[in-house]
């Protein structure tokens, strides 16, 4: 089933969407807000641009995007999968409770900002290429995993990363030597362990975007999580 | 949107001084109450300063539709009066005639009048309660000229400030040269579309949608804002005005309408013009890298630069979620806050530049832009046109 959406807002589209029962392909998308917000059940693949809060409150299925999304992908997601294949814009899985994000390219400002995790609900966002700042803000829970694979910026993470972290677990492919971490977090390099985990998380990415697990995963990981001995007394900085 | 809708969303607004609910506030004008913005902001240029259609900056507004709430919309094109390209283009919003007459008199004290006309407009249903909108082509007398010791664009800038504050019912909302900007209450693209922008060829646009927040929403007061030939384009909120706002008005400047928005323009005209700041170190004064980022820099010059300008133009850093394009003589300049609290996109096809809130602006002004790529908060995006380098 093919939804062509050159003239028809956000509304028309889920209600459609809703309509079929399978695969659904929406051609020449462009800015229409809010796909698949709140759906379960899904197998969506989007050509086009998608607007602002892409799958948010995702309830499950799967929405593929053959190109760049925008702002609030995955926003409040809780289950599902959404993958993009070219670049994210700010934001991407904000308050994520469930489900993955899968990102080709880059990742914009503030990338799984307030993400968190409950029991057997952990989300996890694997960025291909490079991170804005402030990755990871005020994480709560869940895994975000950056490979610094083919990015246009220098850096793999912007200015800020983790600041306010207190849960989850941030991994960037890349010795961060000349990043800054907040003191409330720990730093450190990847262990074994730490790989057998990143490989589990990284399987089902590899093959989407067919690229070498094993050449991945045999670079340097720097694994970031917080620091329960160090906790936040006070929060903002004088700037 | 209907009233019902502005009710709800509104218990409000100021620094605590005034409390009243947006349905009053939507019978005020704007600068009798501030009401705590989501927009849209758009933009392309054409660095061969080729002509480009005011119709293909309203497209790129059709997709950001709902960043707006049809309480305001506007645009701003440059190079768009070559005929009369060496007068200052004045647009005037009057209430009546008696203002316009008024206002008149009072521009031919400090100005010879080479033309005078009514903005030509299209009666659509979605725009309504238009004010009496003309355009001047204005040169300054320098008798006035030599006896108030100015230059010529001090001289114009500060007509534009008395006219805005000393005379009821006008207001002027474009004063440049070869360049001009259309604004109105209502969706951007029924804007463009009352002001005929489809006739107006520029070699750079700028647009708005506006959906406002601290204001109830008046012709004035949508964007862009204006002064000589900058003109701001604004989404955000910024929570710098008051302190912005005293320190520039210490020089001249007249904050009429207690939007954020034209205090930027004021700034970024203060900086550039009277003080001959570039722009990439305006830039750095309104967008300030944060301490813990200027003395981690590892150029020795950039950071004493950076902190040079944050130390003598402390009250200009301006903070909370900004995303501005600003248009001037020549060229665009796309700048976010530091901490890049709002969206903006930039693309690249052939000589052209496109600037927008979202990608699928400029998809649907160029499908065929490459490079889409988002500039990081503070980073200034400065694009100029080929000759103006020479």
């Amino acid at each position: 089933m093919t939804i062509d959406a050159a003239d028809l807002d956000y509304r028309c589209i889920n209600e459609e969407i809703r309509k079929v029962d399978g695969k659904c392909i929406i051609t020449s998308c462009l800015g229409q807000r809010f796909i698949a917000s709140g759906m379960s059940n899904i197998d969506i693949e989007i050509e086009g641009i998608p607007g602002n809060a892409l799958g948010s409150y995702l309830n499950g299925g799967t929405i593929t995007v053959h190109g760049n999304a925008q702002d609030a992908v995955g926003d409040t997601m809780n289950d599902g999968k959404i993958v993009v294949h070219g670049n994210i814009g700010d934001a991407a899985g904000y308050a994520m409770r469930g489900g993955r994000i899968y990102i080709k390219g880059d990742a914009g400002y503030r990338a799984g900002i307030h993400m968190k995790e409950y029991q057997e609900k952990v989300p996890l966002m694997i960025i291909g290429g490079s991170a804005g700042s402030f990755l990871g803000e005020y994480q709560s829970g869940g895994v975000i995993i950056v490979l610094n694979l083919n990015s246009r910026r220098q850096k793999s993470v912007g200015f800020f990363p983790c600041t306010g972290m207190h849960g989850g677990k941030v991994f960037l492919r890349s010795r961060c030597e000349d990043v800054v971490f907040p003191p409330q977090v720990i730093r450190r390099s990847a262990t074994d362990e730490d790989r057998n985990e990143l490989r589990s998380y990284l399987e089902e990415y590899c093959d989407l975007f067919s690229l070498d697990l094993e050449e991945i995963l045999f670079s340097e990981f720097t694994v970031v999580t917080p620091d329960s001995k160090n906790p936040y007394r006070r929060m903002y900085v004088a700037n | 949107m209907s009233k019902g809708v502005h009710y709800r969303m509104g218990k409000l607004c100021d620094n605590g001084r005034l409390f009243v609910f947006m349905k009053d506030a939507l019978m005020k004008r704007e600068g009798e109450v501030r009401i705590p913005s989501g927009c849209a902001i758009a933009a392309v240029i054409s660095r061969k300063k080729e002509n480009i259609p005011g119709s293909l900056i309203i497209k790129a507004m059709g997709p950001m539709h709902d960043r707006s709430n049809g309480l305001g919309g506007g645009f701003a094109g440059y190079g768009i009066y070559p005929e009369y390209k060496d007068f200052y283009a004045m647009h005037l919003f009057f209430d009546n005639r008696d203002s316009r007459k008024a206002c008149e008199v009072f521009i031919k004290e400090y100005f010879e009048i080479v033309k005078s006309e009514v903005i030509p407009t299209r009666k659509i249903p979605s725009i309504t309660d238009e004010p009496i909108i003309w355009r001047y082509f204005l040169h300054p007398l320098m008798s006035m000229m030599l006896s108030l010791q100015l230059d010529e664009k001090s001289f114009v800038a500060r007509a534009v400030m008395k006219i805005n504050t000393e005379l009821d019912g006008a207001y002027v909302f474009s004063s440049g040269k070869n360049m001009g900007t259309f604004k109105a209450v209502g969706y951007p693209e029924d804007v463009g579309l009352f002001y005929r922008l489809e006739e107006y060829e520029g070699y750079s646009w700028t647009a708005h949608g506006r959906y406002p927040t601290n204001t109830p929403g008046w012709w004035g007061g949508a964007h862009p804002f204006s002064l000589l030939d900058y003109s701001v384009v604004h989404n955000g909120e910024i929570s710098s005005y008051d302190a912005n706002r005293r320190f520039i008005e210490m020089y001249g400047y007249k904050c009429n309408l207690q939007t954020d928005t034209e205090v930027i323009t004021y700034i970024l005209d203060y900086l550039i013009r009277v003080k001959g700041l570039t722009l990439n170190e305006a830039a750095n004064v309104i967008a300030a890298p944060f301490w813990s980022t200027i003395n981690g820099e590892k150029d020795r010059r950039e950071s004493e630069i950076h902190a040079y300008l944050r130390k003598t133009f402390p009250s200009l850093l301006i903070t909370g979620p900004f995303s501005i394009v600003l248009g001037f003589e020549g060229g665009i300049m796309a700048l976010n806050d530091r901490l890049k609290l709002r969206s903006m996109v930039v693309g690249e096809m052939r000589d052209r530049v496109y600037i927008a809130s979202e990608e699928a602006s400029i998809r649907a002004m160029d499908d065929s832009a490459k490079e889409i790529w988002a500039p990081a908060g503070g980073q200034p995006v400065i694009v100029r046109v080929e000759d103006e380098r020479a």
